[in-house]
């Protein structure tokens, strides 16, 4: 990778971790309501995996802390914003909000409150690449604690049994709200769950982006050839609480500090800092420029642009046309 | 007499079955270490133990079976599903076998299993987290659905199911956990059948159940006090099996009847309330009844046009002037 695209790496986490913290301060200003999950910590995960996909054409789901996942898929940034204030110009014209982002025109099928409920799905989609032919692959995002709904095992056996070109990537952050896994599940290697299904897997470090990508390729050149599921476990950690309503009082104060060491942000800068590829000085500068862009363009496009109206409060329950037949 | 939150009633109510009966447990999400969403369970594990408080991973259908399984050879579980949302995932346990089964056996096997749930929308919440479950539930012959609107309530309702032997299903609300109101000092068990007349009137029976009382309890001050309209107002409290003499009686008495519910009308607890006025006193009426309810659509994220989607207290003093031509 040149250091071009390194650099535009750094700057996408970048960006990234600025934009769900001006969210937080949105929400505290309640300009964002809701439920609103947040992903600092965890953006080596989607930003790894996704730069080894063809967004854009592979199909990308995933649960309700889902901005990063629209975003690397392709989402616009300030329709993303503005789906959070509830606007017209948002991702799902307002009526979806943080945990229900849509972007078809990219291939981003959604998030979804339901924890586990995207196994399925992205399967689904999988079927219908299957029928329709073609080189694209479907790729599911979920958590750890997702893995123990009767859909995750269901799935896995009916992607395996119709070999379904899906790529499932677990972000195991260790805990699903304030139950940590241990507690909640009895084999820990989540990836080691998926064997009797007889679907290749692997489990790599979550924050290192580098090592993210490395195993990202391999998954997504096997999904893309072998025409079979892939399962790839990534070992992170979110470093706010589960939501906005959650402190994460469950947690050490030295296990979150011990993590924030390993910030995923942290741990590039530095590799390309030493590498002579951005100075400190040039990294303070990006920074600015991502909260400048975020506050100048994003926030204030969300601010402005108007609410739907009232009028169209039962607009979208049917498509146009949708009692024609025959 | 005390006053207490809508969640220290719940709270309350556990602590004394618990205390009373070594067979009574309770599990569901985050409730044990974390006290519980709404903290109706917190305390609990360090006072009784992993073994009754249990914090189960996210596997609905099977922890609520389980729950079920316990029921049938003697246990009293008390589980806790997050949110209603989640518990269309337990539906499969609930309605095949925790309701069947009394009947299904002839009688032999007794199912006394106790689901606790939150419903209804809150603030922004969007489509997959602001199910009103309550028709779906009230519509499977052998369950038994209550719906608290008062800490009182709250209280008195549970500690009535976890001794009934029948399976109970218990409908809070999201936005009331921290709803203060009076629960006497010494024990009491509130009627898991019955309507409760929350304020005697003599002109229109308006007819709520969960939040819904509130509304209508709001509505009834400012129709007596500015339109001179004596309404009685009636939680229905009881969804299954429903008090049709209850309902009767109090339309016998106005003449008019309006019926109040958070959720969408079609198949509703207003059709089935209108109905029973239909079938057993449709010569008192003096007026055709009128259902006060939410749009027939999911729930939208900004809030404009969730407010658009719900109704309020405006609206049943709306219903009520329209009926009397004030
Ligand atoms: C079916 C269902 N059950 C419960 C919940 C409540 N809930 C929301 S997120 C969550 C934890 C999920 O943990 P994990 O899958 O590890 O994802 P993470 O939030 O850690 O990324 C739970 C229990 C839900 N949304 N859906
Ligand atoms: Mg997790």
């Amino acid at each position: 990778m040149d250091a071009t695209d390194q650099k535009r790496l750094l700057r996408e986490m970048l960006f990234a971790r600025r934009f769900e913290e001006r969210c937080a301060e949105a929400y505290h200003e309640r300009q964002i309501g809701g439920f609103l999950h947040l992903y600092p910590g965890e953006e080596a995960c989607a930003i790894g995996v996704l730069e080894k996909a063809q967004t854009g054409s592979d199909y990308v789901v995933t649960g309700y802390r889902d901005h990063i996942h629209a975003l690397k898929s392709g989402m616009d940034p300030k329709a993303l914003m503005a789906e959070l204030f509830g606007k017209e110009a948002g991702c799902s014209k307002g009526r979806g909000g943080s945990m229900h982002l849509f972007d078809p025109d990219v291939h981003f099928m959604g998030g979804y409150a339901l924890v586990g409920g995207p196994f399925p799905l992205a399967a689904g989609f999988a079927k219908a690449i299957q029928l329709r032919g073609g080189q694209e692959i479907s790729i599911c995002f979920l958590g750890d604690g997702a893995n123990n709904q009767g859909t995750f095992h269901e799935t896995m056996n009916m992607a395996s049994l119709w070999n379904l070109p899906v790529l499932f990537i677990c972000e195991n952050n260790l805990y699903g709200i304030g139950t940590a896994i241990e507690r909640s599940t009895v084999e820990i290697n989540q990836y080691k769950r998926v064997a009797p299904y007889g679907i290749e897997a692997a489990q790599c470090d979550g924050q290192d982006i580098d090592i993210v990508m490395a195993h990202a390729e391999k998954a997504v050149n096997y999904v893309r050839e072998q025409r079979k599921p892939y399962f790839l476990e990534l070992m992170t950690y979110r470093l706010r609480g589960h939501s906005m309503s959650d402190s994460g009082a469950y947690r050490s104060k030295e296990e979150v500090e011990e993590w924030a060491q390993r910030d995923p942000i942290g741990i590039y800068k530095r590799r390309l800092v030493e590498a002579g590829v951005v100075t400190e000085d040039e990294f303070h500068a990006m920074d600015k420029a991502v909260q400048d862009e975020i506050e100048n363009e994003v926030v204030r496009y969300a601010i402005e642009c108007p609410e739907p109206r009232v009028e169209d409060v039962t607009r979208y329950v049917y498509t146009e046309g949708g009692n024609n037949h025959g | 007499m005390a006053e207490l939150m809508y969640w220290q009633g719940i709270l309350r109510a556990h602590d004394e079955e618990m205390a009373r009966d070594p067979l009574v447990f309770a599990m569901g999400e985050d409730i044990g270490v974390a006290g519980g969403t709404y903290k109706a369970t917190s305390g609990l594990f360090a006072k009784y133990g992993e073994q009754r408080v249990i914090d189960t991973p996210i596997s609905e259908n099977s922890y609520t079976g389980i729950g079920v399984g316990a029921a049938m050879v003697g246990a009293r579980p008390i589980v806790e599903i997050m949110s209603v949302n989640f518990a269309w995932l337990a539906m499969d346990q609930l309605m095949n076998n925790a309701a069947k089964i009394h009947y299904m056996s002839g009688g032999r096997i007794r199912c006394p299993f106790v689901m606790r749930v939150p419903g209804g929308t809150a603030h922004q919440l969007g489509a997959q987290h602001s199910a009103r479950m309550e028709k779906v539930f009230m519509g499977i012959s052998g369950l038994r659905v209550v719906t608290p609107a008062t800490p009182r309530d709250a209280y008195g309702l549970l500690k009535s199911a976890v001794r009934s032997d029948d399976p109970v299903v218990i409908i809070e609300h999201e936005s009331m956990y921290n709803l203060k109101g009076e629960v006497p000092d010494e024990e009491f068990f509130t009627p898991l059948e019955g309507v409760e007349i929350m304020r005697p009137g003599k002109d229109v029976s308006i007819f709520a159940y969960n939040i819904s009382v509130h509304w209508a309890l709001d509505a009834a001050k400012k129709l007596a006090s500015e339109y001179g309209i004596d309404a009685e107002v009636i939680d229905l409290r009881a969804l299954k099996p429903l008090d049709r003499a209850g309902i009767a009686a109090s339309v016998c008495k106005t003449h008019h009847a309006i019926i109040v519910e958070e959720d969408e009308a079609p198949v509703g607890v207003g059709s089935e309330v209108m109905a029973i006025i239909n079938e057993e006193c449709f010569f008192d009426l003096d007026a055709a009844p009128v259902r006060v309810h939410a749009l027939d659509i999911p729930i939208p994220y900004n809030h404009r046009l969730e407010k658009a989607a719900i109704p309020n207290a405006g609206d049943v003093i709306a219903a009520v002037r329209k009926m009397f031509g004030r």
